[in-house]
């Protein structure tokens, strides 16, 4: 297994979707997994609401990861935990480290599907003392459903996604209570529906249009000093639990390592729409192209990818010609980033992009060579904190000679 | 080994040296001392060594090529680097020797250059090199524009102070020395012949009483009857950025000192990552070690025009340090025959650099005043020093070792690529971790970019394990 067709690294939903796949269609898959148990995120996610678009079931995380687990084993996969890749060029292949040892892996493609995780305090920048009592959504979850560990009585969190109201259910189950939630946003940035849900049901204030001034506690945390952006007006909330949440940033570093070609504001390699990074045989998947969506969609990435996949183990094709898509108005970014013809639409006909400002009925206009190839007012709004889903069918009309696309959404 | 950290674990009722403060400088001491033939405890308040001013400065190898010539930190800092230098390679402490461009950024400061070079040559140091701004951007290309031209300072080095603490208070120990961990010194007794020290810890009957309590020397000071200093904490805080900025910082970047301080600087950091400060801010508290809001501020102003692609990085983590700075120019060091007592107070940042010469030079200072010791015939070898340098070969990354024991594979730390036999072993060291903190600053466990996303959980409960196991 150390010449494998294809080489996998992370074997979350994104990686073994994309395992399975291959396998199935007589490929040699080496999966390489640096946790002790594949499975990727859901493992400690306990709610419901994974493999709905995949598996067309409503599962619970660690059921889900089961799944995907076994259906890669059963399939044939190669999955090796605890191994971590610990170097990595297209070129010279990947370094293992694992307790048997440490192996050169030089594979005929990689794909990339290390996913996201969220930015801790310090990232964030908040000032103030560095108590224990803080934790991102992640360690949490990891803490309370893997290690069994207790976390304090009263939390404040700071985001509005969901993974924000998923903490709070982590949260409650070891009695726990979320006393704020704390955002920067005007509105929260779940879908309206579980944010009201969220806060009626759990009778906490939805603190928008606030930020964290200060981490108040020397040793145990013991409360934060929020700020109102408007009123400039600063108050203290007690707390003995602070949970970072979302605020997702794409685990890079073997990307980065690599040379591919990154995109500056999400931090994620450029893909095209067949998932293709900038570097021949090399594609990457799942939330490491897009922090962050479901399980689910990072899995169908997994399947999306095996076209361009198989394309590169039957021929080797050079490089292929692509356009850059260029965001522009409240669109931060877009992934895919580039457009080509081979596999031109995009894993379930969406571009997947981040806003930095709310827009109700967003207005989507698609511009290349300065024509304007389409425009449209989409139903859905665009929320700062939650991805925005753009039909690949606005970019209908974009042709290779065209130069590069500007993705407008105002 | 006599490491004292339980409520209920008891001191000696006597011995002929007292150190008090195990951080550098304490355990500096501690390690010459018991070089000799004679008992030594080392008092800490604390429940680690090297866990106050100690654990965060800007964890450099000084020439001292800046110091003020002719005072006693200039010689120390010179006679230290040397020590120090050859105590790490001893003990496998990791320093990188990566020089130091120092950069002028206006007329006044590029005019200033030459006699910061002649300055460093009445240090002692003589290999600085003034160069033009080209090569000043050949040596540094992510720096920022507008600098006029350049000092190099080509033996600054990166050390890990954590591990030099470690090493410096283990060797002590494995010498003889006590080590008194949670131990409050409260009160000194000076008698004709001895001294009693009141501690949280009961009594102790010392001949000798060596004050090296860092943030807390002049108020120990005061015990004998000084009032010739004062500490007042100067905070430092340091942003660390992500070792994907480390590209960016072949070299410490330094920049040309004011009458206000040293400034800001950009260095790369043993652990492969990159730091952009300190601050200075005079504060009251001497145990307010929290980032400010301003303080960040400033620190991002003065990154964005030094090295805008540094701010493009993610930030890992952000610390405040507090310096133990006094109001004189140099350091206070001193020796009392009298009272048989010394004292080495008001060591700034330069003390990391100093440490084993300020033993040195404290050491022969109370022989000279009467204390009388003989250089023991053998002693244990130094301890070797579990490597955190990130250029230096590390466990993860060493075929044999994990050929030899598998748990030197088992990456649980993905960002600071730590092994469960690295925890392992720092949980049942010499002087073992026995909290998160302590863990951290042995193994580098929690301490990377994701600060515990991942690891987070599975570090806790094997640090758990091992203090429920103590206990």
């Amino acid at each position: 297994m150390l010449t494998p067709d294809v080489l996998i690294i992370g074997a979350g939903p994104s990686g073994l979707s994309a395992g399975t796949e291959l396998v199935k269609r007589g490929h040699r898959v080496l999966v390489v997994e640096r946790e002790a148990v594949a499975g990727g995120i859901p493992r400690h996610c306990a709610h419901k609401g994974f493999g709905i678009r995949d598996l067309h079931r409503v599962l619970d995380g660690p059921t889900y990861a089961t799944r995907l687990v076994a259906a890669a084993q059963r399939a044939g996969v190669t999955i090796w935990t605890t191994a971590m890749v610990t170097d990595w060029s297209a070129s010279a292949g990947a370094t293992i480290t694992s307790p048997h040892g440490r192996f050169l892996v030089t594979p005929r493609a990689t794909i990339l599907a290390t996913g996201a995780r969220e930015r801790p305090r310090a990232a964030r920048l908040l000032p103030g003392d560095r108590p224990s009592g803080i934790y991102t959504t992640g360690q949490l979850q990891n803490s309370v459903h893997l290690h069994h560990q207790r976390v304090g009585s009263r939390a404040v969190i700071l985001g509005a996604e969901l993974v924000s109201f998923s903490a709070v259910l982590t949260m409650r189950e070891v009695g726990c209570r979320t006393v704020a939630m704390v955002t920067e946003h005007p509105r929260p940035e779940a879908y309206a529906p579980v944010a009201k849900a969220g806060g009626l049901l759990f009778r906490f204030p939805v603190l928008v249009g606030h930020r964290v001034t200060r981490i108040i506690g020397r040793a145990q945390l013991e409360g934060i000093e929020i700020e109102n952006l408007s009123t400039k007006q600063r108050r203290v909330i007690e707390c003995d639990t602070l949970i970072t949440s979302g605020d997702w940033v794409p685990d890079h570093e073997l990307a980065r390592l690599g040379g591919l070609a990154m995109d500056g504001r999400s931090k994620s390699p450029i893909v095209d729409g067949g998932l293709r990074t900038g570097s021949p045989g090399v594609f990457a998947i799942g939330n490491l192209v897009h922090p962050v969506d479901t399980g689910d969609v990072a899995a169908l990435d997994g399947r999306h990818v095996v076209a361009s996949v198989e394309q590169w183990l039957a021929s080797m094709p050079p490089m292929p010609s692509t356009v850059q898509l260029i965001p522009a108005g409240v669109l931060t970014w877009v992934a895919p980033g580039r457009w080509g013809e081979f596999v031109a639409r995009p894993s379930r006909g969406r571009y997947l992009g981040w806003v930095g400002g709310f827009a109700r009925f967003p207005r989507v206009t698609v511009r290349q060579a300065g024509d304007v190839l389409a425009t449209r007012r989409l139903p859905w709004p665009a929320v700062p904190g939650r991805l925005f889903r753009i039909p690949s069918s606005l970019l209908r009309d974009v042709t290779i000679s065209g130069g590069d696309v500007t993705i407008e959404v105002k | 080994m006599p490491v004292l950290r339980d409520h209920d674990a008891v001191l000696p009722t006597r011995c002929d040296v007292a150190i008090i403060g195990a951080g550098l400088v304490g355990s500096a001491l501690a390690q010459a001392l018991s070089g000799l033939d004679c008992s030594v405890v080392l008092l800490e308040a604390k429940g680690d060594v090297g866990d106050a001013t100690s654990k965060a400065n800007t964890a450099l190898l000084h020439t001292g090529f800046d110091a003020t010539p002719g005072t006693l930190e200039s010689r120390l800092v010179r006679r230290g680097y040397e020590l120090l230098s050859a105590y790490a390679r001893q003990t496998g402490i990791p320093v990188e020797r990566v020089g130091a461009v120092l950069v002028a950024w206006s007329d006044e400061e590029f005019a200033s250059l030459p006699t910061l070079r002649e300055k460093a040559i009445a240090n002692g140091y003589h290999d600085c090199a003034l160069i033009d701004a080209d090569e000043v951007y050949r040596r540094l290309p992510a720096l920022g524009p507008r600098a006029l031209g350049g000092l190099t300072v080509p033996d600054e080095s990166l050390i890990c102070t954590w591990t030099t603490s470690l090493a410096l208070a283990t060797d002590a120990v494995q010498r003889g020395t006590v080590l008194a961990l949670n131990t409050t010194v409260t009160s000194a007794v000076v008698g004709a012949g001895e001294t009693v020290l009141t501690t949280s810890r009961g009594s102790l009957v010392a001949t000798w009483v060596v004050n090296a309590a860092g943030l807390g020397s002049d108020v120990i000071d005061q015990l004998f009857g000084y009032d010739r200093f004062t500490i007042t904490p100067r905070r430092g805080e340091l942003l660390v950025y992500d070792k994907l900025a480390r590209q960016h910082v072949p070299h410490i970047v330094l920049p040309v000192p004011s009458s206000v301080g040293k400034g800001v600087l950009i260095s790369p950091t043993i652990y492969g990552n990159v730091m952009l400060g300190p601050t200075a801010e005079d504060l009251r508290d001497r145990s307010d070690s929290a980032t400010s809001e301003s303080g960040i501020d400033f620190l991002l102003t003065k990154g964005a025009k030094i090295m805008p692609s540094l701010l493009e990085e993610e930030v890992t983590a952000s610390y405040a340090g507090l310096r133990a700075a006094s109001e004189h120019k140099d350091y206070v060091v001193d020796v009392d025959a009298t009272q048989r007592y010394a004292v080495a107070g008001g060591i700034r940042s330069t003390g990391l650099t100093a440490s084993m010469s300020i033993a040195e030079y404290l050491v022969a200072a109370i022989r000279d005043a009467g204390f009388v010791a003989t250089e023991k015939t053998t002693l244990p070898p130094p301890p070797r020093m579990p490597n955190l340098g990130e250029e230096s070969l590390r466990p993860f990354a060493n075929e044999a070792a994990i050929a030899a024991d598998p748990a030197y594979g088992e990456i649980v730390c993905f960002c600071e690529r730590v092994t469960t036999g690295e925890i392992r072993d720092a949980l049942s060291s010499v002087i073992s971790a026995t909290s998160l903190s302590g863990l951290r600053r042995r193994t580098r466990a929690t301490n990377g970019r994701c600060q515990g996303f991942y690891c987070g959980a599975d570090v806790l409960a094997r640090l758990a394990i091992a203090v429920e196991g103590h206990s």
